[in-house]
């Protein structure tokens, strides 16, 4: 029964989705499209602080990674910016790992203030123009359009179809490994670190695959965002910004795929629909943030118990 | 045949001769009981075992490896499992769920073969889950699987810890106070338990304050007091020992 209501919400969630194209204007779709961008960083930061429980709060410093690769890469090489889709997230995923292997043994509050340093940094040295390549605090402009097979993704409801593709198979690879032993070692790291070590989980190389994983996907994300912006510069990928996908995750629900999507919704775009209240909409949402965490610390939508196939599991069979 | 080896262990926290020159051994199939009054090091000693502690001195020698300066993780996979003291289970995850931890360093599919659900990778999902059954079968918490660990009852979380550490295929499994908490119906099951973990080819080491507990199946008794080795042996010759008198029931100056 519960499983068939949620296949029917799933299924009338998907049609509501591929409806908007054919009734909102450009405005309302680039909104959508943000949501969507932002869903799926969310979800890349959701392997980070849902499933291992780690409070990361510099995420937009891997999003800035994967976003400049691509940027940088197009603008100088002119590699079209679709090839560089998959590296921009290796980029963002070495980058991860080398920043985030001497920290991983931080507990709670102390890698939160690394985390926040780290996307400080890599803001202030993007101002900087470093290496002479991401064009201090003008960034980067001219990057190219994606282009499938001879057909360039230019206005915003082309970009939907892209992102929102993107957003489902990311939920689909996603959905699939929360079924494996990954997440489920994750999901014990976040219970109890030295129950999850003396059960036989490599707390510290799991905790940094976590990181490499979640970057990679943002780092993908910042491609994709660099491609549909043609320009990028350094305040795009601010602290703000890394605490926008904190609060998407922990309001929607952490380690949730459903909830992480919702939680984007409501963060993203609610303060487009409230738009005209300006300065008290912020207010608002504030004041509802609070009365969240006071009243539904969990999310609002928690993440639903596993299932097992335990029926098919014969008394004969093979084990481990 | 011994299967574990303690060779003149030594660990010091600060000031604190935590465990001092201990050396036994642990023969395969065996149940040996660690025992001494309390702060006399026994916890400290599992911790060693388990390289959540590493040693100041001396060697582990379990099964052919030296142990000290590994993690803990791969000491599991050598095929060392434990209980802790104070409970720590999953909390917020299903008794399955908790048993499968155990299962979790026998099995090799990344993230990969996860993501796009290889066969290889289901059908290691399925073995584990077998085994995990199996387990929860084992020390009888099957009805209870898909319950949230935190709301079964007091012994039956312990026992839900041995089923995890059960899980990991372990060839020594070591037990902290497995009875701490327990009434003496749930002893007496724990009892049955360890005796049929033994039949299984289990090894068993374990720390216990219930002297009849330790007394009833423990083959070989080690006892501990400030760290320091005092006693080891059988049951009968335990009981009769003069330093291990003194330690429980303490010394009467005056006689001296």
């Amino acid at each position: 029964m519960l499983k068939h209501k949620n296949k029917l919400l799933l299924l009338a969630f998907t049609a509501a989705i591929l409806s908007c194209p054919f009734f909102l204007n450009a405005y309302w779709i680039d909104v959508i499209n943000n949501i969507g961008l932002y869903a799926i960083l969310a979800l890349s930061l959701n392997f980070i602080v849902g499933y291992t429980g780690l409070f990361h709060m510099g995420h937009a410093a891997f999003f800035a990674v994967g976003a400049y690769t691509a940027a940088v890469l197009n603008t100088t090489y002119s590699v079209p910016i679709l090839i560089l889709l998959p590296v921009s997230g290796a980029a963002a995923a070495l980058f991860a790992y080398l920043v985030a292997r001497p920290i991983i043994h931080l507990r709670g509050d102390y890698l939160l203030i690394v985390t926040i340093a780290i996307v400080e940094v890599v803001r202030i040295a993007l101002v900087n123009n470093v290496f002479g390549l991401t064009g201090g605090s003008n960034g980067i402009f001219g990057i190219s359009r994606p282009e499938f097979f001879g057909f360039t993704i230019r206005r915003p409801h082309e970009f939907f179809y892209y992102i929102w593709s993107f957003l489902a198979v990311s939920v689909v690879l996603f959905h699939l490994l929360e079924k494996s032993r990954f997440v489920r070692a994750l999901n014990y790291i976040k219970n109890d670190e030295v129950a999850a070590e003396g059960s036989g989980v490599d707390v510290a190389y799991y905790k940094l695959i976590a990181f490499v994983l979640g970057a990679f996907w943002a780092g993908m994300v910042g491609n994709i965002y660099a491609s549909k912006m043609t320009l990028i510069s350094p305040e795009s990928f601010n602290f703000w910004e890394s605490v926008i996908l904190f609060v998407i995750v922990i309001l929607g629900g952490s380690g949730s795929i459903r909830g992480v999507i919702l939680g984007a919704f409501l963060i993203v775009g609610l303060p487009e629909i409230f738009r005209q209240f300006a300065g008290a909409r912020m207010l608002v949402f504030g004041g509802a943030m609070v009365a969240m965490m006071v009243f539904r610390p969990q999310g609002f939508l928690p993440p639903l118990p596993r299932k097992y196939a335990i029926h098919k599991i014969k008394s004969g069979d093979e084990t481990l | 045949m011994t299967l574990l080896s303690i060779r003149n262990l030594t660990k010091k926290f600060g000031g604190l001769m935590a465990v001092n020159d201990v050396s036994f051994d642990v023969d395969q199939g065996k149940v040996v009981g660690l025992i001494g009054p309390n702060g006399a090091g026994k916890t400290t000693v599992f911790n060693l075992i388990t390289g959540n502690y590493i040693p100041d001195q001396g060697e582990i020698i379990f099964d052919g490896h030296n142990l000290v300066g590994l993690k803990t993780h791969k000491i599991v996979s050598l095929g060392i499992a434990r209980t802790f003291q104070t409970i720590r289970l999953f909390k917020n995850l299903s008794v399955l769920e908790n048993v499968l931890a155990g299962c979790h360093c026998r099995m090799r599919s990344g993230i990969f073969s996860s993501m796009l659900r290889l066969p290889f990778q289901r059908r290691e999902e399925k073995m584990a889950l077998g085994r995990a059954l199996k387990e929860l079968e084992f020390v009888g918490l099957l009805k209870h699987m898909d319950l949230k660990s935190m709301n079964l009852s007091y012994g039956n979380q312990r026992l839900l810890e041995i089923a995890r550490a059960l899980a990991s295929n372990p060839k020594l499994i070591v037990l902290d106070e497995p009875a701490g908490g327990m009434n003496d119906n749930e002893t007496q099951q724990l009892v049955g338990l360890i005796k049929k973990m033994q039949t299984r080819g289990l090894t068993v080491l374990l720390i216990e304050h219930d002297m009849n507990l330790v007394m009833r199946i423990c083959e070989d008794i080690v006892v501990l007091e400030h760290g320091a080795l005092i006693a080891q042996g059988n049951a009968e010759k335990i009981t009769r020992d003069q330093r291990v008198i003194e330690a429980y029931l303490g010394m009467d100056e005056d006689e001296d």
